[in-house]
């Protein structure tokens, strides 16, 4: 009988995952011994990286978006029918059509969400990027900012550890050209004691701030904004005053996932090394909705998808998996308009950020493009 | 009372104290984290947070080749 793959999410876990199975099960495909099928709740994949340059104006909505059965290998299924409930005991999918999908392999690549509205007065209060809507309202209150004070507050868990950093550095730039440096006073807030996750960059990110007078206070962890006062208050019992409160909300994974109660806050438990969702051997795990303790980024993402392909195809053809995951993650910083540098690690091997250069922040422009092409599976 | 651990050995990023941060927004007041670290800095800036926030601390022992951290919710 064939066997079935279901991949839930197509961003770009669930896209890496399915274009990758494509490639490496094509025989056992074009005889019908295997089928891939996807369950989306869009029909247009974004390019969540993009969103950081929408408030500056510096990347165009449509370049964000593509077809998302164009980015996929027409070999896969693709159904928009959101996931309404995942049942790994039973081994089938319900969704919102009503249909019941069963799986012989189940995929589980639904991402992550920000909730502002968990801490009080968030949504309401503060301007963010890291969805379009929100990028857009920034783009919006940015052009209205006529000097003042910058909040840029980070809060824990979110995606892509850099953006944070970038977006301050993007901010002073941007507002350098509009002659707005002098009359801008930027405070970047982050969680834990310095100023990014790991360390090296956070050293260096400490003497870059100093150059640019980017001002700073850490553990701080938001409490409650109040939109009226415009003040920001964190757990540990600082407020900040605010003129533009720029946050990286905090974020949750899918609402599925807590509503098939796969795991608290979205998070499914997950084998580090196998992918494995903890408990289930047919049931496997990518991106950003994992446990796992590291990175939750676009590079974990494709790693992680690259393994998951490697293993799957060989459980499909050969009955057995072909290697562990590493936990590499690897991630481009801008560190400016015109300067980038990079970092990577894994379980094993801690990060070691190069100096910045010119010619690193033309290699992230280069991904920027570049990445339709890693999403079908040819990077 | 419910106890988690959250495993976050050889985790550069986002590391064990903001893995901790994130676990504790996923639980009830009162109940408790156990943190694994093999971060020998986590011995020091988990009691540093913990302390400024506000949460108890409990005890860390040293384990073979990690160290493990137990944080109760108080707030
Ligand atoms: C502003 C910003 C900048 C970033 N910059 C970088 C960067 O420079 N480098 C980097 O490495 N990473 C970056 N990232 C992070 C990166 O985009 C994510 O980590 C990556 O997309 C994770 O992939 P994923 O497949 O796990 O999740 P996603 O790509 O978010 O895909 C999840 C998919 O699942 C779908 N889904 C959810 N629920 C359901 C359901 N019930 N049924 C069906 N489908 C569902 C969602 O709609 C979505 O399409 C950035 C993110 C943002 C927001």
């Amino acid at each position: 009988m064939s066997k079935r793959i279901l991949i839930v999410g197509g961003g770009l876990a669930g896209t890496i995952t399915a274009n990758g199975l494509c490639r490496q099960l094509g025989g056992a495909l074009g005889k019908g011994e295997v089928s891939i099928t996807m369950l989306g709740n869009t029909d247009q994949h974004m390019y969540q990286p993009g969103l950081l340059y929408i408030p500056f104006g510096a990347m165009r909505e449509t370049e964000l978006f593509r077809d998302q059965r164009k980015v996929l290998d027409r070999r896969v299924n693709f159904l928009l029918d959101p996931a309404t409930n995942i049942d790994v005991d039973g081994n089938k999918v319900e969704c919102q059509s009503g249909k019941s999908i069963s799986y012989d392999y189940l995929v589980i690549a639904t991402g992550s969400r920000i909730v502002p509205e968990e801490i009080p007065g968030m949504a309401e209060g503060a301007h963010w990027f890291y969805d379009l809507d929100g990028a857009r309202k920034m783009r919006n209150a940015l052009a209205e900012f006529d000097g003042g004070k910058i909040v840029v507050n980070v809060n824990a868990p979110h995606k892509c550890p850099v953006a944070p950093l970038e977006i301050s550095f993007m901010l002073h730039h941007h507002l350098a050209k509009r002659g707005l440096a002098d009359k801008t006073e930027i405070t970047y807030t982050y969680p834990i004691g310095r100023l990014h996750a790991l360390e090296p960059v956070a050293h260096w990110t400490s003497a870059e701030f100093d150059k640019f007078g980017i001002k700073s206070e850490t553990f701080f962890n938001a409490k409650s904004v109040d939109p009226a006062a415009k003040t920001i208050e964190s757990e540990e019992g600082s407020t900040l005053p605010y003129d533009l409160l720029v946050t990286i909300p905090p974020h949750r994974g899918a609402e599925v996932i807590e509503a098939s109660d796969l795991g608290a806050g979205g998070w499914v438990p997950t084998d580090r090394y196998s992918l494995n969702r903890e408990g289930s051997t047919n049931v496997f795990v990518v991106g950003d909705t994992t446990n796992i303790p590291i990175s939750k980024a676009g590079s974990t993402a494709h790693y992680e998808a690259d393994t998951l392909v490697d293993n799957l195809a060989s459980l499909v053809l050969e009955g057995r998996t072909a290697r562990p995951y590493d936990g590499k993650v690897f991630c481009f910083v801008e560190t400016g308009m015109d300067t980038g540098t990079y970092v990577w690690f894994n379980y094993e091997t801690p990060p070691n950020p190069g100096p910045p250069s010119k010619m690193i922040h033309w290699s992230k422009l280069a991904y920027n493009r570049l990445y339709w092409l890693s999403a079908r599976g040819l990077l | 009372m419910t106890t988690t651990t959250i495993d976050a050995r050889g985790s550069y990023c986002p590391g064990p104290l903001l893995e901790l941060i994130a676990g504790l927004k996923l639980i009830e007041i009162g109940d408790e984290i156990e943190v694994w670290s093999s971060d020998m800095g986590s011995v020091k800036d988990i009691p540093e947070w913990v302390a400024k926030v506000g949460h108890e601390m409990g005890e860390t022992v040293e384990q073979d080749g990690y160290w493990s951290l137990r944080i109760r919710k108080s707030k």
